[in-house]
């Protein structure tokens, strides 16, 4: 059965006054019908790229210049723009990051949720707002008549995310796309909206990237887990295998800097040093310069390593055998 | 010190300083826009032509002595009783209007300027002491400019000459009152932002004084939008002495602006006699337009919150 | 929102009653009017004569509440050089002002906002830089040269408008307007287009500026990523979010275009009030100019409410917050 996304080899470039900046540089993976897929990256590294890259709203100056992207078999990296509209909304959905500047402020609940339905089929408006409404209901909207007429300060943030998520699944997507969604949050608010997310993938069907700078968040929500840094994939593969025995020396990082229970009284790991400068990016492994593993190999840069349905970039892995 | 720390960063992050300073910087950017060069150029040509007059006409159309009535209403590039080529020709006194230009725009651009200044002045310590005392008094401050700037600029002149009079003084005065606001308005609104950065709660928790907080450390921050505000003001006021002199009310005949010969030669416009009014109106276009396009370039340059492409997005 | 409506009343009146003291004695206090009507072979009982007329021997306070009290009975004194109620003749000669800012605004709008839109939406293609310069040379040209300009251009020229004056006039509803006549129409073209062009300039810049802020919202991009048409994204997103600071603008230089047409008038010749201001200038007759600043006052002071109460519509978040205060 065909996937229902397979990028390959993606490469998103911006071409600014300054230079150029590679934003995503070589990314690839895969997702299965109703996966859950983690895209985990610090600020700067390319995730939210690759998940505009998908779902094709890179403007100028920025253009995807190499890979594929197939969507349900069909390559969608540079469709027309005709296309591209008819899937956004429909079999692609996106959620963004804050949810006050993505709902427009001076039109209505009801408004934005019913055009999403009609700009991708022909219903009545009644038939289109019982839909709205009955999604809100299923994201967890008390009240959800009301909320309807209400404009979109009138709700609480996570209301408002809710609303976004619901209007995501509007048109029952085979794919969504949720950026951040819930780093804008409270903390309580955030692990409801993750369960609710959850809840409506496994009841659709729909396959869904969690993009996201906490591996804490996709570590219990995922199946899968893709680790970005510097506008590549360094690390893949299912969640439980990536945070128990992560194999790149950054995914380490990552985990070691989490603060738990069992760590308590010993000095938190930190990695040293800043993000790359996206503009001047160091010949070689962009993570070199803060790899505590690194050597003069690291001047060359490493290639994707297929092992085991796990897959890494790195000259040296904390993988068994290798130091 | 500096050095050794320098040399301990790593290459990519030298890259990152910055070689150009500020204002080498600020200068390249608006000199990229071709039209506003040129508009700046004009500009400082026509202020120096207007203070080098006196030294470059050949006549000087104020001196009674050097006028005569023989010369009036002549056309453009004729010959003048006394020998010289009226360029411009010649208005209906017998003034060449060469000269009469040059003058005038000494009196429209000192007019101009002078209230310009006194208002910039005026408007930025009450702007200043409006953001800074903040509560009742920035209140009261700012519903009195707010009452202001809901009238137009040119209504308000127009009550105060009414209530005032003529003469070059009331006309400066004018044209102060209704200007302020917009500096006090401008000055406040940077003022504000920046009194509510840290860097001034930090300088009051040092002890330093009121007054050297606001001049050394508000009011730098304040100059870039002061500037913009100024340029394209001037221009304003310089326009509106224009139109008052134009309608009468300006400036009286004895300090005659660009606006008060053009009124001068409305009368002869429809017999044809067009360049009375016309070349003055030249000359006024050519000054207020090129200020307003300088005044454009600044904004756009100066403006913060800018984007240009070289801002690189963080990318995701 | 009758609370909102009822505080922002209040507050104009005492904008108006402030004007009105800062008007009366400003006037009043400064140069002395009747040396202008009394013949200069007067002698003093007939001077002395005028002055107990026209009331202007009172002490100045209780001019000021004579004043006050007439006119809120509609009284503001009679113009010295008219002899005829200073309110009257203003009143008489609003309607050809309110014709002439009417029809000017008509023009901004329907000329400034498609283009500012254009210039904004595709700012790089050569017509739009064609408008911006377009719109900085209508920001800086002085109305009375462009006006001067285009009386040379259409009328002496070319002959094709007339020049001066007002056109015929058609009765409607008891006012006289000449906008229903084709005389009429071809005398108020060349005003109002001169008046109007510093307001279709404005227009531009705001609907431009107004669109490119838009534009990179994230509610657009989020309207993108939901299959919204281009279209529908201009005409009700990106719309309904710039028509609110872009009405307001334009509603308050409502205001000015009277203020403006004082210049206007006075070169084309058109009767309106602006004109009747300047004469009153020029000539000394106070009750005139008081009056007239009276009613411009009065007129700011309600277009600033009617836009407010405008901008509180167009925006549920100012309207629902005045709810709950």
């Amino acid at each position: 059965m065909t996937n229902t996304l397979e990028v390959k080899g993606l490469r998103t470039h911006f071409f600014m006054r300054g230079g150029v900046v590679k934003a995503v540089d070589g990314v690839d993976f895969s997702i299965r019908k109703g996966e859950i897929m983690g895209l985990v990256g610090e600020s700067g590294s390319g995730k939210s790229i690759t998940g505009f890259s998908i779902i094709g709203l890179i403007d100028p100056p920025g253009e995807i210049i190499g890979g594929s992207i197939k969507f349900n078999g069909e390559e969608i990296a540079n469709a027309s723009e005709e296309r591209l509209q008819k899937i956004r909304g429909d079999r692609i959905a996106m959620v963004f990051q804050d949810p006050m500047m993505t709902l427009n402020p001076v039109l209505r609940i009801d408004t934005q949720m019913i055009e999403a339905i009609e700009a991708h089929r022909s219903v009545s408006k009644q038939e289109a707002w019982t839909r709205a409404r009955d999604t809100l209901g299923m994201v967890g909207i008390p009240s959800p008549d009301e909320r309807m007429r209400a404009y979109p300060h009138q709700l609480s943030g996570g209301m408002r995310q809710r609303v976004a998520i619901a209007t995501a699944f509007l048109n029952e997507p085979d794919l969504i796309i949720a950026d951040e969604p819930t780093t804008a949050l409270d903390v309580t608010i955030q692990a409801q909206i993750i369960y609710e997310a959850q809840n409506l993938c496994r009841r659709t069907g729909a396959s869904l990237i969690w993009i996201t700078h906490d591996l804490a968040v996709v570590a219990g929500l995922a199946d899968h887990i893709s680790v970005m840094y510097a506008g590549k994939v360094v690390e893949q593969g299912a969640t439980d295998d990536v945070i128990d025995r992560p194999v790149h020396p950054y995914t380490v990082g990552l985990l070691g800097s989490v603060p738990t229970a069992n760590k308590r009284g010993k000095r938190l790991y930190q990695i040293s040093g800043m993000a790359p400068n996206m503009m001047a990016l160091p010949e070689g492994c962009a993570f070199k310069e803060r790899c505590p593993r690194r050597s003069p190999e690291c001047e060359k840069t490493p290639e994707i390593t297929n092992r085991h349905g796990r897959a890494f970039r790195c000259h040296h892995p904390h993988v068994e055998g290798q130091s | 010190m500096i050095d050794a720390a320098q040399n301990a960063l790593p290459e990519a992050e030298k890259q990152l300083i910055d070689t150009e300073t500020p204002f080498q910087r600020f200068r390249s950017e608006f000199l990229e826009s071709k039209v506003a060069t040129a508009a700046l150029i004009t500009m400082v040509a026509i202020i120096i032509l207007a203070i080098i007059a006196p030294w470059i006409v050949p006549q000087n159309p104020y001196d009674l002595a050097q006028v005569d009535v023989l010369d009036s209403r002549m056309a453009p590039g004729s010959e003048a009783f006394t020998g010289y080529t009226m360029w411009l020709g010649s208005d209906g006194a017998g003034r060449d209007l060469y000269s009469a230009i040059l003058y005038g725009l000494r009196i429209s651009l000192s007019v101009g300027i002078t209230s310009g200044v006194i208002a910039l002045l005026l408007g930025m310590v009450i702007g200043l002491a409006a953001a800074y005392a903040g509560g009742r008094t920035e209140n009261l401050i700012m519903r009195i400019v707010d009452l202001q700037l809901s009238f137009p600029a040119a209504l308000v002149a127009l009550m105060l000459i009414a209530i005032l009079g003529k003469g070059v003084d009331k006309i400066i005065l004018a044209l102060v009152v209704a200007q302020w606001a917009y500096y006090a308005r401008t000055v406040r609104s940077s003022a504000l932002v920046e009194r509510h950065k840290e860097y001034v709660e930090a300088a009051a928790c040092l002890g330093i004084s009121h007054a050297r907080i606001i001049f050394r450390h508000i009011l730098p921050n304040c100059l870039a939008p002061l500037i913009v505000v100024g340029t394209v003001q001037t221009a304003h006021a310089i326009s509106l002495e224009a139109t008052l002199s134009f309608l009468g009310v300006g400036l009286p005949p004895t300090s005659p602006s660009l606006g008060v010969l053009i009124a001068n030669g409305f009368e002869y416009m429809m017999s044809g006699r067009y360049w009375i009014s016309v070349y003055p109106g030249l000359a006024l276009l050519l000054t207020v337009v090129s200020i307003n396009l300088v005044g454009d370039r600044l904004r756009d340059v100066l403006n913060p919150r800018r984007n240009t492409g070289g801002q690189a997005r963080s990318a995701k | 929102m009758t609370v909102f409506v009822i505080r922002r009343l209040m507050q104009a009146m005492i904008v108006v009653f402030i004007m009105s003291i800062i008007v009366f004695f400003g006037v009043n206090v400064i140069g002395d009017p009747v040396y202008m009507l009394v013949s200069p072979d007067a002698d003093q009982a007939d001077i002395q004569a005028t002055i107990e007329r026209l009331g202007l021997d009172r002490p100045i306070y209780e001019q000021y509440f004579r004043f006050l009290a007439g006119a809120w009975q509609g009284d503001l004194g009679n113009s010295f050089i008219f002899g005829e109620p200073a309110l009257k003749l203003i009143l008489h000669h609003m309607p050809a002002t309110l014709e002439l800012a009417f029809t000017a605004l008509f023009m901004a709008i329907v000329a400034g906002i498609p283009l500012g839109l254009y210039a904004g939406l595709y700012p790089d293609r050569a017509a739009s830089k064609a408008v911006m310069a377009g719109s900085i040379l209508g920001f800086s040209l002085p109305t009375f040269w462009v006006g001067l300009m285009l009386i040379m251009l259409f009328a002496v020229i070319l002959g094709w408008l007339p020049s001066t004056g007002r056109g015929d006039t058609v009765n409607v509803l008891g006012f006289e307007t000449s906008l229903l006549t084709a005389d009429g129409l071809s005398h108020v073209l060349l005003p109002a287009l001169n008046l109007s062009l510093l307001k279709i300039s404005l227009a531009v810049r705001l609907t431009r500026a107004g669109v490119r802020e838009a534009m990179g919202q994230d509610y657009v991009k989020f309207a993108r990523a939901k299959g919204i048409s281009t279209r529908r994204i201009i005409g009700v997103h990106v719309m309904k979010n710039i028509m609110i600071p872009v009405v307001t603008v334009l509603g308050l230089e409502f205001g000015s275009l009277v203020a403006f047409s004082v210049v206007t008038e006075s070169i084309f010749a058109w009767p309106g009030m602006g004109k009747l201001l300047i004469d009153a200038i020029l000539q000394l007759d106070r009750p005139i100019v008081v009056a007239y600043l009276m009613i411009i006052v009065l007129f700011f002071v309600v277009i600033n409410l009617v836009v407010d109460i405008i901008y509180s519509i167009l925006d549920p978040r100012v309207r629902l917050q005045d709810k709950t205060t």
